[in-house]
């Protein structure tokens, strides 16, 4: 059974086209790693997938459904942890998880329990009453993890879902992103700057640069093909050596410079 | 139902939360309510149109509730920048909802000051004249707040960032406030500035708060009720089309 799948997807903005005529599929219960440098078109991907941007051309489908045309359909199959900030920050951590809850229709009890297992799990359960504003950049990134794992979606989004987080609780969650997969059949696909976690979670990998993709296969295909030992070589080899600045609009500027303070 | 419901509480709780917004909301319609009303008494008194304060409260809690209101809706920008405005745009739940539980709660909150205001106007000789009045007071207030709310959230689907705000502010808001017969007499009014005013739909309200509760409309009940629902008909129909049409 295919879970995602994208054909001769471009999307063009004014300036430039940040996805560039790309097709792949991602089959039910994998775990799919998307990787590029900054500014590939990671996010913007993820964002037509998830029904908040329309592609200029191309086709997409997830789980059977069309983001453009059934929107609605689409959005009661996935979760998502996005790449910024997204939690309202005047609202307490618990009150975070509980709207975001009720939103997804999680029945009252097991939405207690949940919330309960989670906060314990991200060790915010002690904050719970606190306001996000209060939040380190840190505690803040946990809280909106714990809110993807609340409701059980089919398809799974995490885009940088690690960024800034410590070693320990980066092997952590990626435990219980495992579990998730497994025992619920949760397709995932996620964005990482850590090749170490894309070679160790996932069972599939598309290196994505400037809008196209370059390469796609298991860690070892991409081994392969580049002649490379490790997947941080091979990433290297497929993308040069060039540093790349994210194309941003106004908004995201700003919240990076929200995040850089909180940190 | 627990959709709009959500939307509804976050805002409450949100505002509730804010000691500042809450001072700041009543100190403008005060200020303005004591300047203008102590202020103009006197000439007010001597053209013969009698006690000025009972003649600009209604007007000041129609100010009231257009200024909540209309930030209210604008709050899109804030929860955009701030991110907040993903985590309900990607919700499997039909924009519309999330866009009726915002107006909802943008529009008690309005009411909501209002009503302080006008118990606050209690204490410098304003008269309520009866429940019955209120209630259609409390009418004219809710249509308001509801074309108001839809207004910000329509304008704020269309925006990216904060720039725009300011300019809203001072060639919306203002002008709104200020051409609608909500601080000066409707009679008599030059030619241009009659038909200006005419034209704004808060004239209708500010004229259904006060008919309502001093007795004597200027345009009347009926034209009144029928403006301000066709408006909020279509400010509603235009708000919500353009929410369902943000993209991120």
């Amino acid at each position: 059974m295919i879970s995602i799948k994208v054909s001769k997807l471009t999307k063009r903005f004014k300036r430039f086209t940040a996805v560039n005529n790309i097709s792949f599929s991602v089959n039910e219960g994998e775990i799919f790693a998307f990787l590029g440098p900054n500014g590939a078109g990671k996010t913007t991907t993820i964002k037509m997938l998830t029904t908040l941007l329309d592609p200029s051309s191309g086709t997409l489908s997830l789980n059977g459904a069309d983001p453009v045309k059934e929107k609605n359909t689409v959005r009661k199959s996935f979760g998502i942890v996005f790449q910024d900030p997204s939690s309202d920050d005047e609202l307490t951590a618990y009150e975070n998880l509980e709207f975001h809850g009720i939103l997804y229709k999680v029945p009252k009890k097991l939405l207690k329990h949940r919330i309960e297992e989670l906060l314990k799990f991200v060790e915010l359960w002690d904050r719970r009453d606190s306001m996000v504003k209060t939040f380190s950049g840190g505690m803040k990134r946990r809280l909106e993890i714990a809110r993807g794992f609340l409701h059980h979606p089919k398809i799974l989004f995490l885009d940088e879902p690690t960024i800034g987080l410590d070693p320990q609780t980066r092997s952590h969650i990626w435990e219980y992103v495992k579990k998730l997969n497994k025992e619920e059949k949760i397709t995932v696909f996620f964005t990482t700057h850590y090749m170490e976690e894309a070679e160790r979670v996932a069972d599939k990998i598309a290196i994505i640069d400037h809008g196209k993709i370059i390469d796609i296969g298991t860690a070892k295909k991409l081994k392969k093909d580049t002649k490379t030992r490790n997947l941080e070589d091979a990433f290297i080899k497929l993308t040069g050596h060039a540093i790349r600045d994210e194309e941003s609009t106004p908004a995201e500027n700003m919240r990076m410079r929200i995040r850089a303070r909180n940190r | 139902m627990g959709a709009i419901y959500i939307m509804w509480l976050r805002q409450l709780k949100r505002y509730f939360r804010s000691k500042s917004r809450l001072i700041g909301a009543f100190g403008q319609p005060l200020l303005f309510l004591l300047a203008l009303g102590f202020g103009f008494g006197p000439v007010f008194k001597q053209a013969g149109q009698g006690d000025y304060i009972s003649f600009l409260v209604p007007g000041i809690v129609a100010m009231t509730v257009l200024f909540t209101s209309l930030s209210s809706g604008i709050e899109i920008i804030w929860d955009r920048q701030f991110g907040f405005l993903k985590e309900t745009l990607v919700a499997p739940v039909p924009r519309l909802k999330i866009m009726i539980g915002r107006t909802l709660g943008g529009a008690t909150l309005a009411i909501f000051q209002a009503i302080i205001v006008l118990l606050l106007s209690l204490f410098v000789g304003f008269k309520v004249p009866d429940v019955h009045s209120f209630l259609i007071a409390l009418m004219f207030m809710i249509f308001i707040a509801l074309i108001f709310t839809a207004l910000g959230t329509a304008i704020a689907s269309r925006m990216q960032d904060f720039h725009g705000f300011q300019l809203i502010m001072n060639f919306l808001v203002m002008p709104l406030f200020f051409l609608s017969g909500a601080i000066f007499p409707l009679q008599g009014l030059p030619k241009i500035l009659d038909i200006i005013v005419r034209l704004n739909p808060l004239s209708y309200g500010v004229d259904g708060v006060r008919g309502a509760l001093s007795g004597v409309f200027h345009y009347g009940l009926a034209l009144d009720l029928l403006v301000l629902a066709s408006v909020a008909a279509v400010l509603l129909a235009i708000g919500s089309y353009l929410f369902s049409k943000v993209q991120i």
